[in-house]
């Protein structure tokens, strides 16, 4: 509790810091060049020196306090006559913990009680000790800062080195979270391989990771039928649908529409890839899935399921459609006004100079652009959770229920599960080819935009 | 002997509200080279564009006034711009191959246009064309290599041959030089020299050297109107006109 006030108060005391440095400096302005740097700045290097080290030292505090308590607890006369055996004990300590911070929670386990006054007191004295050296490291930090403020001191600088710093720091956190994914995906991985063959997984045509029959489990754990599905789905079904709309919606829109049409269309096609992916879900599962299986049995298929791949597939389709067609509008502008212009020199037609010179030109890039839609739809969940179904069937029957990688790996963590099995730890697998296939086709795309803006530099 | 190609009366063109041509009238003659001269944004350009209508591509251009093509008005609700522009064909500013093969960047206009349905045909044509434009010689044994592979004077040239291979009646030519080096600039001025044989030839140009060596009559603009028109030698040696003697001696800017 005091240590979040303690908060307050070093900011409080950064402000304070910040007005008496500035006044402080401006007893030394006395004109134009006289100073190295405005007042204002030293205001902020004073406030940083202030707040930088307050805030460290508060981390790192919060980090060790809750040691420190278990520490003394434990010390105290009153844990002598708890259980020794450690599920117990530590659901005993956590039930304490919570009837410290609000007396009315409910404890199933007495001696929890006992605990509260040895952990409120703990939390009590070493919450004190972490704000005072929280306030000391403040204050020392603000004095340290203050005695530099002179005339040549070159505050300006710092603040500016300190802004870097800050950006630094910001962009460090984003890559390394993509570290600590992957790291905890390839280990996690690294457990499954080291009870189902890595070869099995990748090739093998069965998957039914709950069955505890069969005498090997390698045979359990074909993966192939759910790759099959998110290609089938993502790649062929909903590019089927994505590519053409795309494109031709991007044609029209960089070569047909007047300025007011393309005003209006453009945020209309937009607001597609605004709509949260659970609503195309309910969609597929409620609109389209009904229709396509009342087709199916119109066709004369024999009890044809709601789920299918055919409707996933439509409907993520149209989800990419925003996708392709911005990039493809974005390849499309890229390419330049003269080679247009060249043509219909020539005498042809619009649609005949962009079928023969914009298209081809503008290729490139609307392959990267479709390599980017295909890793998008391939790693879209809610879709194929709602609407393509659990079964992995290996076929190629579009009306048929199939199963994704991303939808495997939803059934194998939600719900109870015992942690270290095999079935979950196949998440992660399927997880990590699904990242690696991604991250290839990412690349490759980003190559692909690249090599062909330098074309038309 | 001449005779006339191309009749403007009375030409005005707009950008929006904006005039950049005023009533220009002009007679363009069949085998001699027109050369339009004038001072940057003087309209040069834009008068080149309504001869083969490219102006409609241009959201917001607008021309009045009547331009006649053999008699005919090339503005009238019966003729499609797309026939026009093969009967009046264009080279650019900067060379602007397609990113095809040389060979490919030839027969581009043939193909659209039916002509050369054989192999055979079409091989013939795209040789004659590049004969024609001068460039055969040089890229005879590779016709395969992407146009864009091509020197800036070789992929001028090869602009030009993809011109030719439509067999249009008028080539107009924005600048064709002002990317090119001086000995690329000189073929090309060969190759216009030889070129007026076939076709009525208009060339916009900033050199006054050049539009003194490759044309037989010149058409000074300024500020969207056409000052002053007659044989290329009377306006360089004695222009009627003050501004013209001022632009061709350098007085103005
Ligand atoms: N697409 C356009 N939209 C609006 N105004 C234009 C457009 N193209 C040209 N203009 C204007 O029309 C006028 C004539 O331009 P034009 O390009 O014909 O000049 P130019 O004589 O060819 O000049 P330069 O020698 O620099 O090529 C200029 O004022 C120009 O700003
Ligand atoms: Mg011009």
């Amino acid at each position: 509790m005091i240590l979040t006030g303690v908060l307050l108060a070093v900011f409080g005391l950064g402000l304070v810091g910040w007005f008496a440095a500035r006044g402080r400096a401006r007893l030394l302005y006395t004109g134009r060049g006289s100073m190295h740097s405005m007042p204002a700045y030293h205001g902020w290097h004073m406030a940083l020196w202030i707040l930088v080290p307050a805030l460290l030292a508060w981390g790192v505090w919060s980090a060790i306090m809750p040691g420190l308590v278990e520490g003394a607890v434990f010390a105290d006369p009153a844990a002598a006559s708890l259980p020794t055996d450690p599920m117990t004990l530590g659901a005993i300590v956590s039930e304490a913990h919570n009837l410290a911070s609000d007396p009315s929670a409910t404890a199933f386990n007495p001696e929890a009680r006992v605990l509260v006054e040895p952990i409120r007191a703990a939390q009590a004295r070493f919450g004190l000790i972490g704000a005072l050296l929280v306030m000391v490291v403040a204050i020392a930090g603000g004095g340290y800062g203050f005695t530099r403020i002179r005339a040549d001191f070159r505050a300006r600088t710092q603040v500016e080195r300190a802004v870097m710093a800050l950006l630094l720091a910001a962009s460090l956190m984003a890559v390394l979270t993509t570290f600590g994914i992957v790291g905890s995906l390839v280990f996690e991985a690294g457990l499954f391989f080291k009870d189902v063959s890595p070869i099995a997984f990748l090739t093998g045509t069965h998957w039914s990771p709950a069955s505890t029959m069969g005498a090997n489990i390698n045979d359990n754990f074909g993966a192939v039928p759910l790759f099959w599905g998110t290609i089938y789905i993502g790649a062929i079904i909903a590019m089927i649908v994505a590519i053409p709309l795309g494109l031709m919606s991007a044609v029209y829109l960089t070569q047909y529409a007047s300025g007011a049409m393309r005003k209006w269309l453009k945020p209309m096609l937009e607001i597609l890839a605004g709509i949260p992916t659970v609503v195309y879900g309910y969609f597929a599962a409620l609109t389209v899935a009904p229709m396509i299986r009342d087709f199916a049995a119109s066709m004369g298929m024999q009890n044809p399921s709601t789920e299918s791949a055919l409707a996933a597939g439509l409907v993520m389709g149209v989800m990419i459609i925003p996708f392709v067609s911005s990039m493809a509008d974005d390849a499309l502008a890229a390419v330049p006004r003269a080679m247009s212009d060249g043509s219909l020199a020539l005498g042809s037609t619009k649609s005949e100079t962009i079928k023969k010179v914009l298209l081809p030109a503008a290729l490139p890039g609307i392959v990267a652009g479709v390599m980017l839609a295909i890793s998008r739809a391939i790693g879209e969940t809610m879709i194929v959770v709602m609407a393509a179904g659990a079964a992995a069937n290996l076929s190629a029957n579009p009306l048929a229920s199939m199963t994704t990688v991303t939808y495997q790996i939803v059934q194998m963590l939600t719900g109870d599960q015992e942690f270290n099995s095999p079935k979950t730890l196949s998440a992660f697998a399927l997880g990590l080819v699904l990242f690696v296939v991604t991250l290839i086709l990412n690349i490759v795309a980003l190559r692909v935009v690249k090599r062909f803006r330098e074309a038309y530099e | 002997m001449t005779d006339t190609k191309l009749t403007a009366r009375n030409v005005d063109v707009f950008y929006g509200q904006k005039k950049a041509i005023n009533d220009v009238s002009i007679d363009i003659d069949n085998g001699i080279v027109t050369a339009f001269i004038g001072p940057s944004g003087c309209g040069k350009s834009t008068f080149l564009r309504t001869l083969n209508r490219m102006n409609d591509t241009i959201a917001g251009a607008r021309v009045d006034g009547e331009i006649l093509l053999d008699g005919e008005n090339i503005y009238a609700a019966s003729m499609d711009p797309v026939a026009l522009r093969a009967r009046v064909g264009m080279v650019f500013q900067k060379p602007n191959p397609f990113p095809k093969s040389i060979f490919e960047n030839v027969a581009y206009g043939p193909r659209i246009h039916g002509l050369g349905s054989s192999k055979a045909d079409m091989e013939q044509i795209v040789e004659r064309a590049l004969t024609k434009a001068g460039l055969w010689e040089e890229v005879k044994d590779r016709l395969t290599d992407a146009g864009t592979a091509l020197s800036g004077g070789q992929q001028q040239r090869l602009c030009i041959a993809r011109a030719i291979a439509v067999s249009p009646e008028v080539i107009l030519m924005d600048e064709p030089c002002s990317a090119l080096d001086p000995i690329a600039t000189a073929r090309i001025e060969e190759l216009i020299d030889e070129l007026k044989e076939s076709f009525a030839i208009v060339i916009v140009t900033h050199s006054m050297q050049q539009a003194a060596r490759v044309s037989q009559r010149t058409a000074f603009f300024h500020l969207g109107s056409l000052v002053e028109y007659g044989e290329t030698d009377q306006i360089f040696t004695n222009p009627r006109e003050v501004r013209t003697k001022d632009y061709i001696t350098g007085r103005y800017g």
